[in-house]
């Protein structure tokens, strides 16, 4: 045990780990607040398909010639997720549907454009590495660290004071509107967020990553309890918890840290979808 | 004054009109049943009287204080809310959104309404169960509740039995009755069940290629009833 302990107090002396460990934790809490609403939207693969469609941006930068492409990806990518999310229950193409479409198109037109007109040698490389998460969660910079952290905040902050309304348009839009409650506005609101995180995050950490730890979380928390309240809360505690040793995990192991965070989010979805069934038996 | 009056109202989508020319009014304490076949635009109606779209043309007036978002909806479930983790508790609160405004949060005034409300709908039992493992009958008490959160005045049903077994569907009739009979809540229901329709309520709108609106007596005494049963109505 001591052994263990020295080992991972050794290793935080360095700052990328630190920063690896701040990063992931309040990537994952912000990801698994979103993911709640967004599983139960029938969205659960948008993690996916933004990502894609930040690849399709950053290779349409690359052709133009911009040295930074993040203003125009995060352009981009907050305006796909609009499209997506803000017509919400009343679209004519469902949710996956559409989800699919635009990440398939993103991901073969941004292909298209790097093949035509790329000047770099190796193609491959980039176009993995942009779809892998470029910079990995291990090389990030005490900038990228910082605005995790007043990022995280910022959405901490919108999710609390507009729990109700999320709640509200998630469970019954119609009623919601019906209600008084501004749907459309609550829908870009949310779509805004989502793209967001999910642009940073993806720089940060990978878009496998951010991915799992939109979906996981919920899903465990939504095998155990009842209330909308309930699984929200559980899914944050699961999704930092799981983080935070899935992170420690491989630096003990040395394991990859994206897919050592993600079998964690597996393992405990098992525990998690196990228990309810026990329970459910037991009824 | 009329609660809600309609002139000349053409409905439709995208340019296109389904019904045209509608003309009725529902006033304070009417139990009006909306009754038309399938694509007759009832929900085009629905959406329409509450204000989710606008008219192609002609005018609805809200009268006796009734404001533009206190009719209480409820709406046919979506496939959403099947595996939705949400306290009935929950659900009937969120019927108060309404009267949030600016604030983020429920007042201890909201929960009070939401209590009474789950009280009159006899759910206040099940306040800490998951809506998505109550019956069918019991979810639509938690929605009716939730709509009386959103009104003092009117409540607007879309097909408020659909889905129910005879049972279950006559306790949710005379629930409704009640509400109209003793709360003086105003009650508008869209419905195939023409039965139903000539048993409750006292006014009936029927739309479709004909259209009708009046009371039930008139509606019955013209031989509509008839003549939509024929037509391939679903009750009588």
């Amino acid at each position: 045990m001591s052994a263990v302990l020295t080992k991972l107090v050794e290793y935080f002396q360095f700052p990328f780990v630190r920063y690896a460990l701040i990063a992931g934790t309040l990537i994952a809490f912000c990801s698994s607040l979103l993911g709640v609403t967004l599983v139960l939207r029938r969205f659960s693969f948008i993690g996916d398909g933004l990502s894609h469609v930040a690849f399709g941006a950053m290779a349409v930068s690359a052709v133009v010639g911009l040295t930074n492409d993040m203003p125009l990806t995060l352009a981009i990518t907050v305006i796909c997720a609009i499209l997506l999310l803000r017509t919400g229950q009343s679209t004519k193409i469902n949710g996956d549907a559409a989800v699919a479409m635009i990440s398939v198109g993103a991901l073969a037109i941004g292909y298209l454009l790097m093949n035509l007109f790329s000047k770099s040698s190796n193609l491959s490389g980039d176009v993995c590495t942009t779809l892998f998460g470029s910079t990995s969660i291990l090389t990030l910079s005490k900038f990228e660290v910082v605005l995790c952290i007043v990022l995280s905040a910022v959405v901490a902050a919108a999710f609390i004071l507009f729990y109700n309304r999320v709640f509200a348009v998630t469970f019954d839009e119609n009623f919601a509107a019906s209600a008084g409650t501004r749907t459309g506005a609550s829908n870009t609101a949310i779509a805004i967020i989502v793209a967001v995180v999910i642009v940073l995050a993806m720089n940060l950490v990978g878009s496998l990553l951010i991915s799992a730890l939109i979906i996981f979380p919920a899903l465990s928390a939504m095998r155990l309890f009842k209330s909308f309240r309930s699984v929200t809360v559980c899914s944050a505690i699961l999704s930092v918890s799981c983080s935070v040793s899935g992170i420690l995990i491989s630096i003990l192991g040395g394991t990859p840290v994206g897919s050592t965070i993600v079998a964690v989010d597996i393992a405990v979805f098992a525990m998690f979808h196990i228990i309810s069934l026990i329970k459910g038996g037991r009824k | 004054m009329a609660l809600i009056k309609c002139e000349n109202l053409s409905l439709g989508y995208e340019g296109r009109a389904i019904i045209e020319n509608l003309n009725f009014e529902v006033n304070s304490g009417n139990y009006l049943c909306i009754v038309g076949e399938n694509g007759s635009g009832k929900s085009t109606l629905i959406k329409t009287l509450l204000g989710l779209q606008n008219p192609i043309s002609g005018k609805i007036t809200k009268g006796d204080g009734l404001l533009k978002n206190e009719i209480g909806y409820l709406p046919q479930q979506t496939v959403v809310q099947k595996d939705f983790p949400a306290s009935v508790r929950e659900v009937v609160l969120s019927g108060c959104q309404g009267r949030l405004g600016l604030r983020p949060f429920y007042s201890y005034e909201d929960k009070a309404l939401a209590a009474r409300n789950m009280e009159k709908m006899g759910i206040t039992q099940l306040s800490g169960r998951c809506y998505r493992e109550l019956s069918g009958g019991q979810q639509q008490r938690v929605l009716l509740a939730r709509a009386l959160c959103a009104t003092r005045k009117v409540i607007l049903l879309d097909e408020p039995v659909s889905g129910l077994d005879p049972k279950v569907t006559a306790e949710m009739y005379s629930l409704i009755e009640n509400l109209n009979k003793n709360e003086g809540i105003t009650v508008i229901t869209v419905s195939h069940d023409i039965a139903a329709a000539l048993k409750y309520a006292d006014h009936i709108l029927h739309i479709g290629k004909d259209v009708f609106f009046g009371t039930k007596d008139e509606y019955v005494s013209g031989g509509h009833a008839e003549y939509f049963a024929k037509e391939g109505g679903d009750g009588v």
